[in-house]
């Protein structure tokens, strides 16, 4: 879910850039060198799963997982994505410097604020844990897409319709996100249960 | 799975210091995306295929990734055009095509086409490890530049890991389909791949303080700026400069 370079106005350009900043600020600031690796190795796992395409249907879309990023590392998702997008635009040139901080903050921002909320039930055990960790991929999508639709919706009011588009596309990829992640909380809670407590940036 | 086709060579592009480099892109790329005329983000458009063509990196190669970039774009084609109020071009099956709609949806192709050969240009000819210290040296945070170039160096071995997951899920007799078990499937190779990540995180941070690492690293490849990369940044700024002036004059209406 990027937003092209070139589409955004100047002020959502500006207003992205700030509010990703004070995020990774904050993020970098949390975090000292023997946890910076593990975000390091990390960001770039996120980065690999976002290179997977998983089939809906007819069609395929690839996995976000910003919602299990953020359950693992709290507040340090804001600097571990905005390291994955710009990895993206050095390598294959998706989107580009100036969009960068309003990408990263559509994405980081649901996943900081779904690890706060649904994060404890995460530690908690069977259903409450599922449910938690299903809420969280799910939500985390969904207001990723909500807020990629505003900053369109508040560049122009030509870009309402794409803005609409844009959201429900996401609609079946909220679900499967939801799903998955919920999975992949149940694996690790019972192959490597203190991945979900670590809580590096907190 | 991830290759950098435009990271090494011998072009005058890549003979660059990579802080001007960067810093090229960056001033470009502004002005690029700031732009309300179509004329300012044609003339980096030409830019930007200049520096292309003398980073000397394969057509076809940047053709593809051109094609994949504007994915986006030509979804905004299908909508832009019908969407944006104004004089109307064409009408048919209910939906009507103004010029303004058409005028936003070429501005906006302009302005991600001349973004993406300054990236490709500028910003993709630098190796990963020398842009993390370009990064510092314009004013990124040390500890964001350790993260990129950790989250860059591991990339190649996580997806190598990933790839022997799926060669054994694959081994195993796994068809992708939209059921239960795929995505219990995919979400198990996720949930490996991140345990294996982190293991291999605590390895190497314990290695890395083995060999006395403090949080510097010494390095013995240093950046020089010659007469050539201030000639180079000079060129850009006046380049950037005349967009501007262009995109003033356009916004006047005097051309």
């Amino acid at each position: 879910m990027h937003i092209s370079e070139g589409v955004l106005s100047g002020p959502v350009l500006a207003g992205g850039w700030a509010l990703a900043a004070v995020g990774t600020t904050l993020g970098l600031k949390r975090l000292d060198y023997d946890r910076l690796m593990t975000v390091a190795m990390l960001s770039a796992a996120f980065f690999v799963a976002s290179l997977i395409h998983v089939p809906i249907g007819p069609v395929s879309a690839h996995l976000i997982l910003n919602g299990l990023l953020g359950a693992i590392l709290g507040l340090a998702a804001f600097p571990a994505i905005c390291v994955a997008l710009l990895l993206q635009a050095v390598l294959f040139q998706y989107g580009g410097l100036i969009v960068l901080g309003a990408n990263t903050f559509d994405m980081a921002f649901p996943a900081v604020l779904c690890s706060l909320v649904f994060g404890p039930w995460l530690r908690r055990t069977g259903t409450v844990r599922s449910v938690g960790a299903f809420c969280c991929g799910f939500f985390a999508v969904l207001l990723a897409a909500l807020l990629t639709a505003t900053a369109l919706a508040l560049s122009g009011e030509a870009f309402m319709t794409t803005a609409w588009a844009i959201f429900l596309a996401h609609l079946p990829i909220m679900v499967v996100e939801g799903v998955i992640t919920a999975m992949a909380v149940g694996f690790l809670a019972k192959v490597r249960p203190e991945l979900l407590s670590i809580r590096l940036a907190e | 799975m991830i290759d950098e086709h435009f990271a090494g060579g011998t072009s005058p592009i890549h003979a660059l210091d990579p802080r001007y480099r960067l810093a090229a892109c960056l001033l470009l790329s502004l002005v690029a995306a700031l732009a309300r005329t179509p004329q300012t983000p044609l003339l980096i458009l030409g830019a930007g295929l200049v520096l292309t063509v003398l980073s000397g990196v394969s057509a076809k190669l940047v053709l593809r990734r051109a094609a994949a970039v504007n994915l986006f774009i030509i979804f905004l084609w299908l909508f832009l055009p019908v969407s944006t109020p104004g004089m109307p071009l064409w009408q048919g099956l209910g939906l009507t095509v103004t010029r303004e709609g058409v005028a936003l949806a070429g501005l906006v192709t302009l302005k991600a086409n001349a973004v993406f050969l300054c990236v490709l240009s500028l910003m993709g000819t630098i190796p990963a490890p020398a842009l993390g210290r370009a990064l510092t040296a314009l004013g990124a945070p040390a500890k964001f530049s350790f993260l990129f170039v950790f989250t860059y160096r591991y990339l190649h071995v996580i997806a190598e890991e990933y790839g022997r997951l799926v060669t054994a899920a694959r081994l195993r007799g796994f068809v992708p389909a939209t059921d239960g078990r795929t995505y219990r499937t995919y979400a198990a190779l996720v949930a490996m791949v991140l345990v294996r990540s982190y293991d291999r995180s605590q390895r190497v941070y314990q290695a890395m303080l083995l060999r006395g690492f403090t949080g510097v690293f010494p390095c013995l490849d240093r950046f020089a700026a010659g007469r050539r990369d201030v000639l180079f940044l000079g060129c850009v700024v006046a380049l950037a400069a005349g967009a501007v002036w262009i995109e003033w004059l356009a916004g006047r209406g005097n051309v």
